[in-house]
């Protein structure tokens, strides 16, 4: 019945709601099967997840909100066959760079301090990104490994700045100084915590499908991604310059999430600021089947799934790692289920690339 | 500043280059030999994860440290299997399946650890195994202790590698492996099993890499932690690549990222003011930038990471 409804959505939405019907009766078979009770621990999920607009808004929305870009992030990245699995670093390289400048003296006080975090946030992800790039086109390093590796070194990068230059002056905590009032996100209602970050997500989210669907960078960036040597021959298109600007758009998108969480919700730089969100932005894209606009919607799915979580842990008791596993077989049945064509079915090109020299 | 003397710094140092290249050999040749039939295995971690929690399980229920690597191979083995029956059985994508067993792993052991042992589990110790002694060598000045007077599964280790190598180079089996990754259509010509070899080396690689998360556990940490397979099934497949495919350049660049690693020791007994995360992200760095010089002029099997 719900099934045949279903059907008459749009095609992104469609899965959505097929995936979260799935997970309607299978994280309660999960449940159980790990020996929790299912229904006080299910009830808890919806209830601190969607359970009162205080949930939505405060919890849902806010959790949601990274998850939107982290998964645009990803969608953008492979879409051009570029296998971006760092969008967790360049998240919280972003985070990083804003928090830098958010403590500015000169900045603090100004009311274009937000403003000025989230774009040099953007420009800190962007350039983190930048490495990868720059050692996949330059260099043919595998932008999965180096991607995953720079993951690593930021946050020790983070690890490190909270100790040193950005630690709060009494050098008591691993933590930075709190941002001021004026430099955060202003908030959408004075009752909940939802914040301004969340209708830049969306708005982020409709550009970029935009982009992608009617503009000719947009058709570059899918032209490469569904078959680089047509787009190279017949196009004309530069795809190492495509795949190099994709990458850095990637990653910007990312550090724009760290900017926001920052900004909006932490106010601090401290070292779990991300609590994975770079990964599962992963998990956000392939259920979108990497379409921008679908990000929106499996997006916010994530974010109940994540909000209700930390509620099954606080009142039924059962551990939030618990979602990484539902997480892991949604990835799992899709990739299997609707096995991606074109784009994130290839081979990396660098792969291609250094089995057979370059310059040819 | 303290003053240690030279010698037992140079010991500490090599002891603690040898611990730390043991669970990456042990991964990093498990990687090598899949990747050398054309697959790549992203969620090397989430196996390494698994195995650290299979010899945990192993150790404490049924007690010893041998049967606790058992266990983690067989820990490693189901994990793989997961991954082999998702590319190979079902042709899903090597990459996303890799980084969904990753969080498979991730969850499915943080989740089963509080289960069984409950939240505070974190006091759960076990018996380190116990070194075999060498005569005399062990009494080598330095790398004495480092190199003879270790728990057993580091001599496997370091004999895993000219293993391999003789296995790849010298072997019949080794030869089809290797034909696989680089033609599996000329190999399947010829009368290759190719899904069968590719299958049954993914579970060896499994097994290898649930025996390096085992030794975290049982010759290292003595406790589970989770996630603490803290990014080595990521650097075993980054070491594979700075080997260049090769058994013997593997085995090298492991030593050489442990030694990296162990740099941390060196420093903070000199008392040098490095900041001290700075001296972890330190091999990191080290291998983006080693893959950077190995890029361009490394050739990997002519198949990787295609799907069939």
């Amino acid at each position: 019945m719900i099934g045949r409804g279903l059907a008459y959505l749009p095609e992104p939405l469609r899965r959505v709601g097929y995936v979260s019907l799935i997970l309607g009766i299978g994280i309660p078979l999960l449940l159980r099967a790990l020996g929790f009770e299912a229904g006080p621990a299910a009830a808890a999920l919806l209830r601190g997840s969607v359970g009162s607009a205080y949930a939505i808004t405060s919890a849902t929305l806010v959790r949601a909100t990274p998850l939107i870009l982290t998964g645009l992030s990803v969608a953008i990245a492979f879409r051009a066959g570029v296998f971006n699995i760092g969008a967790e670093g360049q998240l919280l390289a972003g985070a990083a760079a804003a928090t830098a400048v958010s403590l500015l003296p000169t900045l603090s006080h100004s009311r274009w301090s937000p403003l000025v975090a989230l774009v040099i946030g953007a420009v800190g992800g962007g350039l983190w990104a930048g490495i990868a790039a720059l050692l996949r086109a330059r260099f043919h390093v595998l932008e999965v490994i180096s991607t995953i590796l720079l993951n690593f070194v930021a946050a020790y990068l983070v690890g490190y700045l909270v100790r040193g230059p950005l630690q709060e002056p009494l050098h008591i905590y691993p933590q930075s100084s709190t941002i001021a009032v004026v430099a955060r996100l202003p908030r959408i209602l004075p009752s909940s915590r939802l914040h301004v970050g969340f209708l830049i997500a969306i708005f982020v989210a409709v550009a970029a499908w935009w982009t992608v669907r009617f503009t000719a960078a947009g058709f570059r960036l899918r032209a490469i991604g569904a078959n680089p040597d047509a787009a190279r021959v017949a196009g004309e298109i530069d795809v190492a310059r495509t795949g190099t600007r994709a990458f850095i758009v990637s990653g910007a998108i990312a550090g724009l999430a760290g900017a926001i969480e920052v900004t909006g919700v932490t106010f601090a730089l401290y070292e779990n600021i991300s609590p994975g969100y770079g990964y599962t932005g992963i998990a956000v894209a392939l259920l979108a089947r990497l379409d921008a606009g679908g990000v929106i919607a499996s997006g916010l799915l994530f974010g109940v799934l994540e909000a209700g979580a930390s509620a099954m842990q606080r009142d039924a008791g059962v551990p939030a790692v618990v979602v990484s596993i539902i997480e892991a077989f949604i990835i799992l049945g899709l990739v299997v289920a609707w096995p991606l064509h074109g784009a994130a079915r290839r081979t990396p090109r660098v792969l291609q690339e250094v089995a057979t020299p370059a310059d040819q | 500043m303290l003053q240690i003397p030279s010698g037992t710094l140079a010991t500490a140092f090599a002891e603690a280059t040898v611990r730390t290249a043991t669970p990456l050999m042990l991964a990093s040749t498990g990687e090598l030999l899949i990747e050398r039939t054309g697959i790549i295995n992203i969620g090397l971690e989430g196996v390494i994860l698994g195995g650290a929690f299979g010899a945990l399980v192993g150790a404490t229920h049924w007690g010893g440290s041998a049967v606790g690597l058992g266990v983690s191979a067989c820990a490693g083995m189901l994990i793989a299997l997961v991954f082999a029956a998702a590319t190979l059985g079902m042709g899903a994508d090597q990459i996303i399946t890799g980084t969904a067993i990753t969080l498979l792993a991730l969850g499915g052991t943080g989740t089963l650890y509080r289960t069984i042992y409950g939240a505070t589990g974190s006091s759960l110790s076990i018996d380190t195994s116990a070194r075999l002694v060498i005569p005399l060598l062990s009494r080598l000045p330095v790398v004495g202790t480092a190199l003879f007077a270790q728990p057993p599964i580091t001599y496997v280790a370091f004999l895993l590698v000219p293993l391999i190598w003789w296995f790849l180079e010298r072997t019949h089996a080794g030869l089809a492996l290797r034909a696989i990754g680089e033609n599996p259509a000329a190999a399947l010509a010829a009368g290759v099993p190719v899904t069968r070899i590719r299958f049954l080396t993914t579970l060896v690689s499994g097994a290898l890499g649930g025996v390096a998360g085992g030794v975290l556990v049982l010759s290292q940490a003595g406790t589970f932690v989770e996630g603490m397979s803290a990014g080595r099934g990521f650097i075993a497949i980054a070491i594979v690549v700075l080997g260049r495919w090769h058994p013997l350049g593997v085995g090298l660049a492991a030593f050489l990222f442990a030694a990296t690693t162990s740099l941390q020791y060196v420093t903070q007994a000199l008392g040098i003011n490095v900041p001290y995360q700075l001296i972890l992200a330190l091999p990191y760095v080290l291998t983006l930038a080693a893959l950077a010089g190995v890029g361009g002029r490394a050739t990997p099997p002519a198949t990787l990471a295609r799907v069939e």
